[in-house]
């Protein structure tokens, strides 16, 4: 296919998923379907797709599938399918950028694990106001919303912890916040929601 | 030996045990810290979930403060396993991706600094420790072995996996903690599930996938009779020590597997109190394990005088929008 023959489709999902995944190449378009991703993964038998399903889906152009799909949010980056895989495809980076599609588009909503996109949002959102994270603001903030009848559990875990002088009752926030702050907004202009 | 030092959220709280065993242990051995000023978090694996570009800017300052540091050998230390993947994985991309570092620099402009990729080396501290300092250097400040201790040297993922900055061990099967132990005279065994992965934040997202990868490590190292399990990691010590007897409940089984860090058996190797090490901040008990090897653990240690109440766990405000 020629360059110009190459610009006048319209990009596919495939193509949407590998401008979206940094780094350079990421050798999507190489995979064997050979399975050893999947094989390789603690989480994979509770995933709706390993990952090998999940890359061919993505060449099938299935979108709202993969991006419903609680695969990605159950990627626990370990990155033993990263090393093992025979043609050197970036999965776990690839399963961030899934994340952050999923989000943007709403289909994570649909996922076994919809909950998940709310603890990395309230993980972040200590990290942009503060400069550090939060654990019991997180787990206390992440629970209340999202597992409410759990807090329970939760506040007997948070116990445990401060008895043992494991938690601070109050972040720390670094010194220069707005410098950080600055940065952050300048990247999000720049690279857009994703 | 100098080195910028990055010591990561999880240090100052929930590890404080592995901060305080580490500063204890590195002095000895001519290890310098310089603390990189003001950094901040490294976004865990949450932030690059969210946003691509503010996550790697939000790592890159921490990169752009490191090398204003004179006198750091060019070198920043990671004792946190996730830190370290974090600053190593931002350093290999601006390396490799002219178009990701001018878009990183143009937002750590915007905070007045600036990163040129390719100079700094990320190194976790179990590497600069065993590669730097070496066996020999170690051996010498041993007073009290290690004998008679069964330990699982567990690396967890990220310290070998992917090995973005070059591999210092095997992603499948490492060993330079395994040696590390011998050192400091404990009886390593053999540990299949060495290099598994401990369930990283799935004990937030779904608990009975966590429990499932918990359990493994846990039984894994308990079926090669170890007495404890030692961890690079802070991560990895709160999911196995922290939820361990969640985790037996889930499963109805009833394991004592105590959790240290490599530091705090440095630490008791070099004939150094417990207590100084951070020792004690377990939940899962590692006084019977230690009684074994005749190392003491003063009990009056457990913090109880503060009466806790669920009063005492106040909600945080929400932050102001920024």
């Amino acid at each position: 296919m020629t360059a110009t023959a190459a610009q006048a489709r319209a990009p596919t999902f495939f193509d949407e998923v590998v401008q979206a995944t940094p780094g350079g190449p990421i050798h999507l378009e190489l995979c064997l379907q050979c399975g050893t991703c999947g094989g390789s993964c603690p989480s994979g038998p509770d995933m709706d797709h390993t990952p090998r399903a999940l890359f061919a889906m993505i060449s099938a152009g299935m979108r709202e599938k993969v991006l419903s799909s609680n695969t990605p949010w159950y990627c626990v980056s370990c990155y033993y399918c990263m090393v093992r895989c025979p043609q050197e495809i970036h999965i776990t980076d690839l399963m961030y950028t899934l994340k952050r599609m999923a989000i943007k588009e709403g289909f994570y909503r649909k996922s076994s694990a919809a909950g998940a996109p709310g603890f990395s949002q309230t993980f972040i959102d200590y990290v942009e106001n503060y400069g550090r994270s939060f654990e019991l603001g997180l787990a206390t903030r992440y629970h209340l919303s999202h597992h409410p009848l759990d807090t329970v559990k939760m506040a007997t875990f948070g116990l445990g912890m401060f008895r043992r002088g494991r938690v601070d009752l109050a972040p720390k926030r670094i010194k220069r916040v707005d410098e950080l702050k600055a940065i952050l907004a300048k990247a999000k202009e720049i690279g857009g929601e994703e | 030996m100098k080195y910028g030092y990055y010591p990561g959220c999880s240090l100052e709280r929930n590890a404080r045990a592995y901060h305080q065993s580490a500063m204890a242990v590195t002095k000895p051995l001519g290890i310098e810290f310089k603390v990189v000023d003001d950094w901040n978090c490294c976004g865990a694996t949450e932030y690059i979930a969210i946003n691509r570009l503010a996550a790697y800017a939000l790592v890159a300052r921490n990169l752009a403060l490191a090398t204003k540091q004179a006198d750091n050998g060019h070198q920043l230390v990671a004792p946190c396993s996730a830190c370290f993947l974090n600053l190593s994985k931002a350093e290999y991309y601006l390396s490799n991706s002219p178009d990701l570092a001018a878009d990183v620099n143009l937002a750590l402009e915007a905070g007045g600094l600036h990163y040129t990729p390719g100079h700094l080396r990320v190194r976790h501290l179990l590497d600069i420790i065993v590669n730097d300092v070496g066996h020999d250097a170690i051996a010498e400040k041993i007073t009290n072995p290690l004998k008679g201790l069964r330990v699982a040297a567990y690396y967890g993922c990220l310290i070998v996996r992917p090995a973005y900055q070059g591999v210092f061990d095997d992603p499948e099967y490492p060993i330079t903690l395994d040696k590390l132990m011998k050192t400091l005279g404990a009886e390593v065994v053999d540990f299949p599930l060495k290099a598994n992965c401990c369930g990283g934040h799935m004990t937030q997202i779904s608990e009975p996938v966590a429990f499932d990868m918990i359990h493994r490590i846990i039984k894994n190292a308990a079926d090669y009779q170890a007495d404890i399990i030692v961890t690079v990691c802070p991560m990895c010590q709160l999911n196995l020590d922290a939820y361990q007897d969640a985790m037996n409940k889930f499963f109805k089984t009833d394991y004592h597997v105590p959790i240290l860090y490599f530091t705090q058996l440095i630490g008791l190797a070099f004939g150094m109190a417990a207590k100084d090490l951070g020792i004690g901040k377990e939940f899962v008990d590692a006084r019977p394990a230690l009684a074994k090897i005749g190392i003491e653990v003063p009990e009056e240690e457990a913090p109880k005088k503060k009466k806790p109440s669920k009063e005492a766990l106040p909600m945080p405000s929400m932050p102001e929008e920024g």
